[in-house]
């Protein structure tokens, strides 16, 4: 049969991020799938040495709008370490406390887009506005709705006080009660099952070897989730980690799906057992030596590599995101796959391009 | 004003192309398009076609890859058009401006109409944005009818 060959971005109406993909076909079958990146890189690691190590925290968090928290923790965690600082309990609550709501926002953002793709518009624009609750609640407290730079190197910028907890507790418990009522939709639906169940199917050993990390590897049985590694104060909050072993497009859904229940568990206990206190240390003297800083992000495992030489500038500042882990798994599910399952089978690894290529 | 200018101002079709930018601000124009600020009450409407739409929201800055995307996309959109450049780096490159791969903002490539500060700026400052440039539209389709009238007319006398 001829082959013939179908671009599939950089501009997509399915995805918002330039990603472009060569697909070459066979009929409507996918034989081959090449991945060309580039589109988003802008030599954010290089500037990083430049700016004192103090700003490189407002910098790493634009690697990706959608991750921030998770990326400005994993940086001064780095940091903080090189520098022996500990910080206040309070601040490693906060943090969590953050983290974890920007991990339902980005999770509620998926399960849109994921909708989306599949053509289930309803359930984009109902997932998009529960996710506005979330954004109100990291406005109230940070001042900014998506990029809330609230960590700094010592500890965080700013407290939250009694009444945005009680606020967050009142919001989170009806995210929980919205995503009940989605639940169904999502998992249950016969005519969303037949879009997922069996589509992009990825085994437990495929998965290992290809280095799948996050939701990508959680879906397939490989548990493997870096908070259970218990920094910050996630130690003291016994996280249960979320498992399924279908390997498809519906057990990524459902662990995406039931974490964020796991989200909110957390959240409401971080604020229950949260420390009086301060919530920063001042900081004094500039970091020396290497040191490699892991976080668990949305998507999953983030990679700080920072080496400091004793001055106010880094020595070398290397990030390896989720996304770029994953991608090698996108190149399995895609051949053999039809052209109209792509968009669903793009979306499913929570693709964050601007992570990827920095 | 028109049929068609008045058809345009009534429902404005965006076409939102992400050029290097860090996902902060696309996701903002995302949420405006959803059931918290609900553009689509004002007629706008989100298209993935350049060929269908009026107004370009561009995010991001420009990296010498992307800017040949983003100059054809812009040339595949019909006359009279809008840019929309949306955050700090739609200005001038923002945080990234210094990095070696970058150029700095879309107006490097394009000509943009309205520009959106904020790094991300809120959903409502992007649809005051989008209205802000709504106003040009009238002066843009003049100035495309008179060009028209001036290239027949040299036709015609060369003719």
């Amino acid at each position: 049969m001829i082959k013939t060959t179908i671009p599939f971005g950089p501009q997509h109406p399915v995805l918002p991020e330039p990603l472009h993909l060569k697909l070459v076909m066979e009929d409507e079958k996918i034989v081959e799938a090449i991945p060309a990146i580039g589109y988003v890189h802008r030599g954010l690691e290089k500037l990083a040495e430049v700016k004192d190590f103090h700003q490189n925290v407002f910098l790493v968090e634009r690697i990706c709008g959608i991750c921030s928290v998770q990326h400005a923790m994993a940086y001064v965690q780095g940091i903080e370490t090189m520098m022996n600082i500990e910080i206040p309990d309070r601040a490693k609550y906060l943090r969590v406390i953050w983290a974890e709501l920007h991990r339902i926002h980005s999770h509620l953002l998926w399960l849109g887009l994921f909708a989306d793709a599949f053509g289930f518009e309803a359930l984009f624009m109902q997932c998009w506005r529960d996710r506005e609750k979330v954004m109100d609640i990291m406005e109230a407290t940070s001042g900014a709705r998506v990029v809330v730079s609230v960590n700094v190197v010592g500890g965080t910028k700013r407290d939250i006080s009694s009444e945005h907890l009680a606020e967050i507790i009142r919001v989170v418990d009806q995210v929980k009660e919205d995503m009940k009522n989605m639940e169904n939709a999502f998992l249950n639906d016969y005519t969303v099952k037949h879009r997922t169940v069996g589509v992009g199917h990825l085994t437990k050993e495929q998965a290992y070897s290809l280095g799948a990390v996050g939701p990508m590897a959680r879906a397939s049985g490989v548990a493997q989730d870096l908070r259970t590694l218990g920094y910050a104060a996630y130690n003291d909050l016994c996280f249960d980690m979320v498992v399924e072993t279908a390997g498809d497009c519906w057990a990524r859904t459902a662990v995406r799906l039931k974490e964020v229940y796991e989200c909110v568990r957390l959240i409401k206990a971080a604020i229950d057992k949260l420390p009086k206190g301060d919530f920063a240390v001042p900081v004094k003297g500039n970091p020396t030596g290497e040191v490699i800083s892991r976080v668990e992000q949305p998507r999953g495992e983030v990679l700080y590599y920072i080496k400091g030489n004793g001055t106010k500038n880094l020595d070398r500042l290397r990030v390896r995101t989720p996304t770029f882990a994953n991608i090698p798994t996108l190149l399995v599910m895609l051949p053999g796959s039809q052209l109209a399952d792509v968009p669903v089978l793009l979306l499913t690894i929570d693709p964050c391009i601007s992570c990827t290529e920095r | 004003m028109g049929l068609m200018n008045t058809s345009r101002m009534k429902s404005p079709w965006i076409i939102h192309v992400n050029c290097t930018a860090c996902n902060g601000c696309d996701i903002e124009v995302v949420a405006a398009l959803t059931p918290m600020f609900d553009v689509e009450r004002f007629g706008i409407v989100n298209v993935g076609n350049p060929k269908h739409a009026d107004v370009m929201v561009v995010t991001g800055c420009v990296n010498p890859k992307t800017a040949r995307v983003l100059k054809n996309i812009y040339d595949q959109m019909p006359e009279p058009k809008l840019v929309l450049a949306i955050g700090a780096c739609g200005g001038t490159g923002g945080i990234f401006a210094e990095c070696y791969n970058v150029l700095g903002g879309p107006d490097k490539v394009i000509p943009v109409d309205a520009y959106v500060p904020g790094c991300p700026p809120r959903p409502e400052a992007i649809i005051d944005g989008a209205v802000a440039a709504l106003g040009l539209f009238e002066a843009k389709a003049k100035a495309m009818k008179e060009k028209a009238k001036k290239a027949a007319e040299k036709a015609k006398a060369e003719a």
